[in-house]
């Protein structure tokens, strides 16, 4: 099929017709600008459906693909190759979806320089979407890479007081992991000969004392967008800074790319060394899941609550892609996308909250409950969802999860679901610990009492939100069967590298 | 020498032909140009540097050795010279109304620059230490005069004065292991050289001393460290369309002769210079990027960042003596040049819209508030600064890439992996402009010159367009073969 009209090229690249319509806007025309990105980043959000539709779920393998020759000089072997699988599938819906929700709220929070907000805003979209399609590593490496940049402006013009600061170690801390990935890379293509992804998984015959090391790049990037404890001090500091729909879009969708990343490279590529350092991976999984939930309960700031209890959150998503068994992954990857629905909508509500009152500070609320029920019912819902409630969507995801890690042998020993399971019970202390202070007890502060609920489109940001919490908590079947064949197939391939690393 | 003979040897070194006589005769119609149209001077220069350009792309392909052996025309040679003569035009639409602006429009700094321009063809094709010599010291006089062109300012004076002396001493060291190297081998010839290494009598001593003392010389011209401490002094002081055209020029003309003396005649020496080039990279990086980030005045900054550029280029140099990678190599650095050149004048573009005279206009903070007062500027500079850093989708990264590669497989991976780590560190400066520009709010004032936007936007389009279809640049780069020994 021609490049242009592929779909995987439609959906990652069709952001940039809105920024083209953007270019030509009158900067002053603010709410015809919001407009055309809104309407941009729906109709992407259709075409992402529409490949959803050509999806066919039993495939274990790449879908849809495309490879045109790009960089074949010199001995060089890159190409355009996208392709779509069970791992892929729902992170792209995730990142095409939160996208206009993440545009819709800032309709009246962004009120300076719109233009360039919605055009960074979509050129991120397509990094993000480019990152979760592409099969050549080197093509993987630009979307990565360029995901950096747009962010980066986000956080740092539309950001908070210090936000050139935490703009900056954003940048540094990402491009410090991944420009050992970039070595990595460039190895594996000139030592393999090739970038493309299902090829080298195709060769295998990595070495396992050269798999040891390329893990170890790759994993320095990954890490740190993931981030793993204890590598996560960037990410408290571009969270709090960044403007709301910056943070839905970093926690909701550019944590996922780290771990993606270990998904889709580190078990794939180096399934040896993937086995062999799975203990310790698990070690730092359970550490941040601990150490998440203990930092979230010390906040005052909302908002940092919420960031930290990223930390512990993606936390049960590493230790679930490294329990290397089929309940483990599905969970880790049905996580990703849990994390990314309920965070995405606990910024929306720190955002909402923060534009009435200009404050994040816990201690400044109390009562909301009795002026602003709907947003209170709706946070309820949230909160619930996010420390794992039955019913909910986060429950499904963190218990598949533990299963996974309990019975999983290449992590070894049950103690490490055990711990993390205490994890889950910190995270209702302190989602709960938020919920009371903040909509519960007298309504006590006069700047309080003057609040007004929540306005039409604010609910229309929500609710969408609300609809795949409870749909994924009470009928995953669906989510799960997307990804179970591939899973397996990359379980197997995990398994067998297993045998073989066996003396 | 028959009439034939001369004729055909005049032939093949055709565009420098041209741009020297073409100079020349710019020299005499410059006097009958009256002062307030200098503006036609600068169009006949450019259009001689295109005529000579159009000879250039005629000899593409061909592969001579003319003046019994003394240049050689190959693909290495052709493509510095356009590079040459592109950076030629480029120096030329910067100056324009630069000149004009900071009072300093005289007609002899297009003829100047030809004159310069020649000798740094004839660097590209010099297939003789004698040759060498005569381009080294025909590309650098008129620089010399260049840098001090804003007299009588006093930091363009001393500029020039500084810049003078450190030049003619770095030349006294090319002569001198000029000399070194025709006691070892009996000859100034490449080719001869080599054939009095193959033929085992040569005292290797001598010849290593010799290459050593070149390699000084030639570190001052690409501003190697520790050959660099001219360059943040002359490259502030000099008027800014010079120092642009320096930074790209004087570079390659220096590393076009690095190359074809190290890569094409001494591989014999890679034992002991491989250690060697690779310490002078690694410092040249380290200190360039580190230096950089205590800079506040964006010409010195710039200046700096052009020295950890010498540095990511010299690590092409390393593998020298491996036959095939040396290849690759080489290419990459061909490749570098011209993602340098592009990111370069699309800095310096900004650079010079916002200078002021007296030299105001350069602090950093003069930039802040850019984003929203000239967002295409602060475009342009921002994809100049994410190209210096080795952001894709830029050529800057791509050209790391490259060099990279060719450095993995020479097996250098320590240098490699400090490649890397400063390019780390050079994204803290660099990512400061942009900070500044978008982040903080100011009120700057830039000139208007359909020029300089022109050229500003051409270089900023192309530093990412030419990102993405970087292949058919990478082949001709790879084509560009020198010739070997």
């Amino acid at each position: 099929m021609n490049f242009f009209l592929h779909p995987l090229t439609l959906v990652t690249f069709f952001p940039l017709v809105g920024i083209l319509v953007l270019l030509f806007l009158n900067s002053e025309q603010k709410n015809v600008i919001r407009w055309t990105a809104l309407i941009a980043s729906l109709i992407t959000f259709g075409i992402s459906v529409a490949v959803l539709a050509q999806f066919n779920s039993a495939d274990p393998d790449l879908q849809m693909e495309i490879n045109i020759p790009w960089i074949q000089v010199g001995g060089w072997n890159i190409a355009y190759q996208m392709g779509v699988d069970g791992l892929s599938i729902l992170l792209v819906l995730l990142t095409t979806f939160l996208t206009p929700i993440s545009i819709l709220s800032t309709w009246t929070a962004v009120e300076e320089r719109v233009k360039e907000f919605m055009i960074f805003f979509l050129l991120l979209e397509v990094g993000m979407v480019g990152v979760f399609l592409a099969q050549d590593l080197f093509l993987f490496y630009i979307f990565w890479e360029f995901t950096l940049v747009p962010m980066y402006f986000l956080i740092g013009i539309w950001g908070g007081p210090r936000r050139m600061y935490a703009a900056v170690k954003f940048f540094l801390y990402t491009m410090a992991g991944s420009i050992l990935m970039l070595l990595a890379i460039l190895w594996l293509g000139i030592a393999q000969g090739t970038f493309s992804v299902p090829e080298l998984i195709a060769q295998g015959g990595i070495p396992a004392n050269y798999q040891f090391w390329l893990f170890l790049a790759f994993a320095a990037a990954f890490a740190i967008k993931v981030p793993m404890w204890p590598l996560h001090s960037w990410l408290p500091d571009a969270h709090v800074e960044a403007p709301t729909a910056g943070s839905v879009i970093l926690a909701g969708v550019l944590l996922k790319m780290g771990t993606y990343g270990f998904l889709r490279f580190n078990l794939a590529l180096f399934p040896e060394a993937a086995t062999r350092l799975a203990p310790w991976i698990a070690l730092l999984a359970v550490i941040g899941i601990l150490y998440g939930a203990a930092v979230s309960y010390a906040q005052q700031d909302v908002k940092k609550l919420v960031a930290f209890s990223s930390v512990s959150h993606l936390g049960f998503v590493m230790l679930g892609l490294f329990a290397l068994n089929p309940q483990g992954i599905q969970g880790g990857i049905l996580q990703m996308v849990n994390h990314g629905l309920s965070t995405g909508a606990l910024f929306l509500i720190v955002g909402m909250i923060y534009e009435r009152r200009h404050t994040r500070d816990m201690d400044a609320f109390g009562g909301l409950w009795k002026v602003m029920p709907i947003y209170a019912a709706l946070t309820l819902i949230v909160t619930l969802s996010s420390m794992g409630l039955p019913g909910l969507n986060g429950f499904v995801g963190e218990f598949t999860i533990l299963l996974g890690a309990f019975g999983s042998q290449a992590i070894g020993s049950a103690w490490y679901a055990g711990l993390a399971a205490v994890g889950v019970i910190l995270a209702a202390v302190y989602m709960l610990y938020m919920f009371q202070k903040m909509f519960l007890g007298p309504l006590d502060k006069d700047e309080n009492r003057k609040l007004f609920d929540l306005n039409w489109r604010e609910i229309v940001t929500l609710v969408p939100l609300l609809v795949f919490i409870f749909w994924i908590g009470l009928y995953p079947a669906p989510f799960f069967n997307l990804m179970a064949p591939s899973v397996d197939k990359l379980v197997a391939a995990l398994q067998s590298a297993a045998m073989v690393g066996l003396p | 020498m028959t009439l034939d003979n001369l004729a055909s040897n005049l032939s093949a070194i055709m565009p420098i032909n041209i741009v020297i006589a073409w100079a020349c005769v710019l020299l005499l119609v410059n006097f009958v140009i009256p002062k307030e149209r200098k503006g036609l001077t600068a169009l006949l220069a450019a259009l001689g540097l295109v005529v000579a350009m159009g000879f250039a792309i005629a000899q593409t392909g061909s592969e001579t050795v003319a003046f019994s052996g003394m240049v050689i025309v190959d693909g290495f040679a052709i493509f510095l010279t356009l590079l040459f003569l592109g950076s030629g035009l480029v120096g030329i639409a910067l100056a324009y109304d630069y000149l004009k602006e900071m009072g300093i429009d005289r007609g002899e700094y297009y003829v100047l620059l030809m004159f310069s321009i020649s000798g740094m063809m004839l660097m590209a094709l010099a297939a003789d230490l004698i040759v060498v010599f005569l381009a080294l010291e025909l590309l650098s006089i008129p620089l010399y005069v260049l840098a001090g062109f804003a007299r009588p300012r006093q930091e363009s004076e001393e500029a020039a004065i500084k810049y003078f002396l450190l030049g003619a001493f770095s030349s006294g060291f090319v002569v001198y292991g000029v000399a070194l190297v025709f006691g070892a081998t009996g000859s100034t010839g490449l080719a001869e050289i080599v054939k009095a290494l193959n033929a085992g009598s040569t005292d290797l001593a001598l010849l290593g001393i010799g290459a050593a003392l070149i390699l000084i010389g030639l570190g001052f011209k690409v501003a190697a460290v520790p050959f660099h401490m001219w360059t943040p002094d002359v490259y502030q002081g000099a008027p800014s369309a010079v120092t642009a055209f320096m930074a790209v020029g004087a570079k390659a003309g220096g590393f076009a002769a690095l190359m074809r003396i190290f890569v094409s005649a001494l591989p014999a020496l890679a034992v002991d210079f491989t250690p060697v080039l690779w310490g002078i990279a690694a410092l040249t990086m380290f200190l360039g990027n580190i230096v950089a980030i205590a800079q506040g005045n964006i010409k010195r900054m710039l200046a700096y960042s052009s020295i950890a550029h010498a540095g990511y280029i010299l690590m092409a140099l390393v593998p020298f003596g491996q036959g095939d990678v040396a290849g690759d190599a080489v290419a990459a650095a061909l490749f570098y040049l011209l993602a340098y050149a592009f990111t370069n004048f699309a800095a310096w573009a900004v650079v010079i819209a916002m200078e002021k005279t007296e030299g105001r206009g350069l602090a950093l903070s003069d930039y802040a508030g850019m984003g929203r007062k000239y967002p295409a500027l602060a475009a342009i500079m921002t994809v100049a600064m994410l190209s210096f850093t080795g952001v894709p989708p830029t050529l800057g990264f791509v050209g790391k890439l490259y060099l990279f590669r060719s450095v993995i497989e020479g097996g250098f991976y320590g240098l490699a992996l400090i490649g890397v780590l400063t390019s780390l560190i050079s994204a803290y400066y660099y990512l400061r402009v942009v900070v500044v520009m978008y982040m903080q709010e100011g009120e700057p004032v830039a000139r208007r010159d359909p020029w300089l936007y022109l050229t500003a936007a051409a270089a900023g389009v192309g530093t990412v367009a030419l990102s993405i279809f970087s292949v058919p640049l990478f082949t001709w780069a790879s084509q560009a073969v020198l010739k070997l020994f």
